[in-house]
């Protein structure tokens, strides 16, 4: 294991296959929600986490992890009290966000940061310390979400029903919050600020075809995932082309394919089940 | 299954405010094991809102709602919507909010006569489909308490009766109680062992003969001559008798319907 992520390509596919597993169901959920834009917004504010982070000199992923989890937990509150159209707050939050973490950047004349590295993340720099982190924050990631499963589904589907018949809908949503801002801490160094949306969203859209339940939904976004990480990667590496992008366009395809014909077959195999 | 003895839930002068409006006032109710309560009222009388108070959904912004605590609650909501995006068979929706057996959910769907459809998808059911799959749903976990908001919608004539004679069936075989907040005066008057008619507040509340027999109750539903009139107005502060001539404040105790505390152009 060790003499394997000896190899930079190596360590870039170790680590994007373990944001892939954590982000696909966690995208499936966000994509049930329609919450598209607000894990958008929440990734945008990840920008001002990396910045601060560099002003205090400390840990990235802790400070985009409580930066993400300050603005996402602000826009529960603020969509509940706020005369303002949601959609309007998050592009309020977002851009702002985004705006506030570049002028922060601009104020640290002491490092030089590179800004594409944190738009699009450079997953071909992971590093062994970058991959451990994943895997345990991915790893508690999930088995959060295995935890609040129930309660969390039933209220994707209707609050309402899920708080009648005694579950705590709230609670979940929180929970579910803190999870979405844990993979965005855990992945923002390799994906990057504009592209973990799309890693959290493509892959989950391309499973809907597939899936004739959630919990397979979410299984099959994972694979998806993982998929579009090896096929981006090597694609990169064939075509010396940046690898966050090839990663996104590579998921692209596999929703393009979800939706073609092609698809049919896969879907028909699928369909007798009991 | 338990039976507990006292209110499995009620509510004490309860109220929701939503910006300075008063969408419901002052309801008191109780629910009793094997009783089947009817919420009837004209739209926005706050029908939804006070069951929602009783489920803790919402809480009230005064008076008290209490539950059993423990209390198992089967809900079907006036609306729910299913997104494309949402893989979920009606198989697994029967399991949305608690472990079920298979066992269980052949008895709820059967009960609905939706088996057929078990390995369907939600969103591909028909309105009367849905409507019924959502009751099974409601009585698979074998509730203590029932609350239908409008469980008929898009059913058709005869299918109407046959819920209705589910709904009475459920509760004698599960002994559970029932709040059915339903439009169809005629045959929630004849299933139910006591309705609460509401307009903003309680209007008239108690079985269904001595609810039929109010003038509140005639004013909300049985005007004959004007009765887009009443349904707006609706302020019986006056009874009419049958000669046509105006008596005094209907019922004065509760002050509801005096000018004094409804102030004008309110709803009620």
């Amino acid at each position: 294991m060790a003499g394997l992520l000896d190899d930079f390509f190596m360590r870039a596919l170790v680590a994007g296959v373990g944001i892939a597993i954590v982000a696909g169901p966690l995208g499936c959920f966000i994509v049930w929600r329609r919450l598209a834009f607000f894990g958008d917004t929440i990734s945008h504010a990840a920008l001002l986490g990396v910045a601060l982070s560099l002003l205090i000199n400390s840990s990235t992923t802790l400070v985009v992890f409580l930066v993400s989890a300050f603005v996402a937990l602000s826009l529960l509150l603020i969509q509940k009290r706020t005369i303002l159209p949601a959609d309007s707050v998050l592009s309020l939050l977002s851009h702002s966000t985004l705006a506030l973490g570049l002028v922060v950047l601009g104020f640290i004349s002491w490092v030089r940061v590179d800004i594409m590295g944190v738009l699009f993340g450079d997953i071909l720099a992971t590093s062994v310390t970058d991959i451990l982190i994943i895997y345990i924050g991915g790893l508690t990631a999930l088995i959060a979400l295995a935890i609040i499963w129930r309660p969390l589904f039933a209220a994707t589907v209707d609050r309402e029903i899920a708080k009648a018949e005694g579950m705590n809908p709230d609670r979940a949503n929180i929970i579910f919050v803190f999870l979405i801002a844990c993979v965005i801490a855990i992945s923002i160094e390799i994906i990057g600020v504009l592209l973990i949306t799309a890693m959290l969203i493509i892959p989950a859209a391309a499973a809907r075809r597939f899936s004739s339940s959630p919990e397979q939904m979410v299984v099959i976004s994972g694979l998806i995932g993982s998929a579009s990480v090896i096929g981006g990667l090597f694609g990169s590496l064939t075509w010396d082309t940046p690898s966050g992008p090839t990663i996104v366009v590579a998921a692209l395809a596999c929703f393009l394919v979800s939706l073609s014909p092609l698809a049919n077959i896969l879907v028909l195999k699928k369909a007798p089940h009991s | 299954m338990f039976i507990p003895k006292s209110p499995l839930a009620s509510l004490d002068a309860a109220g929701i405010n939503r910006g300075g409006r008063w969408l419901v006032r002052g309801v008191d109710m109780t629910v009793e094991s094997g009783e089947i309560v009817s919420l009837i009222g004209p739209n926005g009388s706050g029908k939804s809102t006070t069951a929602k108070m009783i489920l803790g959904i919402l809480p009230p912004d005064e008076g008290i709602a209490s539950r059993y605590s423990h209390l198992r609650v089967g809900y079907v909501p006036q609306t729910v919507s299913f997104d494309w995006s949402l893989p979920l068979t009606v198989d697994r929706f029967m399991k949305l909010t608690g472990r079920v057996s298979s066992t269980d959910i052949d008895w709820a769907l059967s009960e609905t006569v939706t088996s057929h459809l078990r390995r369907e998808e939600m969103r591909t059911l028909s309105g009367g489909e849905f409507q019924r799959v959502m009751l099974a749903r409601s009585i698979v976990r074998k509730p203590d308490l029932l609350v239908l908001d409008e469980p008929i919608q898009g059913i058709d004539f005869t299918g109407e009766i046959a819920i209705y004679e589910l709904i009475k069936r459920i509760r004698d075989e599960l002994h559970c109680g029932v709040i059915l907040i339903s439009h169809d005066l005629h045959v929630v008057m004849a299933a139910t062992d006591q309705v609460i008619c509401l307009n903003g507040h309680v209007c008239c509340s108690g079985t269904p003969d001595h609810v039929a027999s109010t003038a509140a109750y005639r004013e909300l539903f049985h005007t004959s001559e004007d009765q887009t009139h009443a349904l707006y107005k609706h302020r019986h502060d006056h009874r009419h008798l049958p000669d046509g001539s105006v008596t005094d404040y209907y019922h004065k105790s509760d002050q509801h319907h005096s000018d004094s505390v409804s102030p004008p152009n309110s709803p009620d």
